[in-house]
């Protein structure tokens, strides 16, 4: 129970306490039955990232291109101010 | 009325001869939406029709001199919900994209438009693409047309359920661990999950970025094809986006049969737990490959057992990071009245996520936590090398690899949403090709006694799409499963 609150602070969900009893049920099923891995004899099995072929960075010169406006990267914000992104108070000011 | 029910390539014919107007195109889908939806309630946002229509009207306008069209001109298309449309809200099936309109299309998207597509609308799914029924959608569930009282599958139900009720012409849909071959079995379609790096990502919002894929969902399998020409290719602004020649896909028809293909059945997905009826009609299918001169041969995916298991490890960690954007500041849903910044990621997250997604961040965050890191996270990694290599071995041999879909055909609302284990295991059969990032095809091979529909998938080696599309269009020309349509009730 305190390791599932851990992990949701972690991830920052305010979770209710009927939800981290519940979710702490489900999550030891779903991770008991995910022990089933540890069958599988990995060792020295490199692990897969990804599928690509070659799997290397591509990379481009570092150039301007265009992007969003201001107006248009600030037009789904749940609050705007002044052309910036506005949010509760993160220092206190006493 | 009739309008509605033909295929892609019909309606792309008539419409290039001038049979069809594209005003009338727009106000026949328009009017059978207004009969079935209220029933089927697939979309989460329709376009504006009288937009459409202004649209339509412009364009029959422009050929009335000379009549040149493009293959997806004047196409009625769904797009799942969580692919972005310029001006068009995309909600990603969430609360927490409520009102967001995104300021830019995914490259597929684009792709459409350039050719004058008509964008109908946004398809219902899943929250963030994760479930297997659209139960989880935040807009509530859309519904199975075969049988209302039954899921449509998911997360792309709400493409899928759009196709087979002619709700649209043919549509997008996204594929991580099954969400667009799912959908389709249950709903006696066609849908195909490219190779991985075959469709551009860009624009998709991201589920798992190592297993996303955008793919066709329609009507028969000559449509997958002409809708896979226009998504494929490489894309700069994707990264993960391969730079592989794209042939085209409708030439590998000119082949009717699938002789001198070599067809491997693996023998672990055809064990316990598979339904008899769905374990009989993909058994009869193999016998119509093997009529049209198909070998068959059983071969052995060892690592199968493990599959599901690996991947609600490798999706739910990249998912509980992709997710990580969702704080409430820069766009989509925040919380009212938080005291501090903390405060208010924390409540916007706990407000704005359905439980099947608080679900999957925590088995995520879990497993990319200190000290579990290794035990899970690279430890299915390490699997999913497995197996990767075991397809690479079995196609050293054989061509394709044929199996069921789905355990057993479309559940009914509400009989899994209690169990997400069993949720899970629903996946079994198409998480394998995610993790392997090999392409894979859904399409209809027969009926349960309920009436509902059964899919068999048909899997290939890396961006040869072409051999897939050509013995499933082979087995679907041989079999009459695709004339039989939903009488929706």
């Amino acid at each position: 129970m305190n390791q599932v609150e851990h992990v949701a602070n972690l991830a920052r969900l305010q979770l209710s306490r009927e939800e981290l009893e519940r979710l702490s049920t489900q999550l030891s099923r779903i991770l008991a039955y995910m022990e089933e891995l540890n069958a599988v004899d990995t060792a020295g099995i490199p692990g897969t990232t990804s599928v690509v072929a070659g799997d290397a960075n591509v990379l481009r010169e570092d150039e301007v291109q265009p992007s969003l406006s201001q107006d248009q990267a600030l037009r789904n914000a749940p609050d705007a101010v002044d052309g910036l992104f506005q949010v509760p108070q993160i220092i206190s000011d006493r | 009325m009739s309008l509605v029910k033909g295929t892609l390539k019909e309606l792309q014919d008539s419409f290039t001869r001038g049979d069809v107007s594209a005003v009338e195109i727009v106000r026949a889908y328009f009017l059978r939406i207004s009969v079935v939806e209220p029933k089927v309630k697939a979309y989460v946002t329709l376009n504006d029709k009288e937009a459409l229509l202004s649209q339509a009207d412009a364009l029959d306008q422009a050929l009335s001199a000379w009549r040149k069209t493009e293959p997806m001109m004047a196409m009625p298309i769904a797009v799942k919900d969580n692919i972005c449309t310029e001006s068009l809200p995309t909600t990603c099936g969430s609360r927490i994209l409520g009102g967001f309109v995104p300021p830019y299309s995914a490259t597929v998207v684009d792709a459409l438009r350039s050719q004058q597509c008509f964008l109908i609308g946004k398809t219902n799914c899943d929250e963030f693409g994760m479930g297997s029924s659209t139960e989880y959608s935040a807009f509530g569930a859309s519904r199975n047309p075969w049988k209302l009282s039954h899921v449509p599958g998911g997360s792309s139900g709400g493409s899928a359920a759009a196709v087979a009720a002619d709700e649209c012409v043919a549509a997008l849909g996204t594929d991580t661990g099954g969400s667009i071959r799912q959908p389709a079995a249950c709903c006696g379609v066609v849908g195909l999950k490219p190779t991985y790096g075959r469709v551009s990502r860009y624009g998709l919002i991201a589920f798992a970025s190592s297993l996303d894929q955008i793919g066709p969902i329609t009507k028969d399998v000559m449509d997958a094809a002409l809708l896979l020409n226009v998504l494929a290719g490489h894309d700069p602004r994707d990264s993960t986006s391969a730079d592989e020649s794209v042939p085209d896909f409708t030439r590998v028809f000119k082949k009717k049969d699938v002789k001198k293909l070599k067809i491997g059945v693996p023998l672990e997905f055809f064990a316990e737990g598979l339904d008899e009826e769905v374990y009989d009609a993909v058994g009869e299918a193999l016998a119509v490959l093997e009529d049209l001169g198909g070998t068959l041969e059983e071969v052995s995916l060892p690592h199968t057992g493990v599959a599901v298991a690996t991947y609600y490890i490798v999706a739910t960690a990249e998912a509980s990071s992709n997710l990580a954007r969702y704080d409430g500041v820069k766009y989509g849903f925040r919380a009212k009245e938080s005291p501090d910044l903390l405060e208010m990621y924390r409540s916007t997250r706990q407000e704005g996520f359905g439980p099947e997604v608080k679900r999957r961040i925590m088995l995520g965050t879990y497993a990319l936590s200190s000290g579990y890191y290794d035990a899970y996270y690279a430890k299915a990694q390490a699997v999913r090398t497995l197996i990767r290599e075991d397809f690479n071995r079995v196609f050293q041999d054989v061509d394709l690899l044929v199996t069921p879909v789905m355990p057993t055909p479309a559940f009914r609302l509400g009989e899994k949403i209690e169990d997400p284990l069993q949720m899970y295991l629903s996946d079994l059969y198409t998480i394998s090709a995610s993790l392997a990032g090999i392409p894979a095809i859904s399409l209809p091979c027969g009926f349960s006694r309920k009436g509902l529909p059964i899919g068999m998938q048909i899997l290939g080696r890396p961006f040869e799409e072409d051999v897939v599309l050509r013995a499933a269009r082979a087995y679907e020309l041989a079999t009459d499963w695709r004339k039989k349509r939903p009488l929706i009730r």
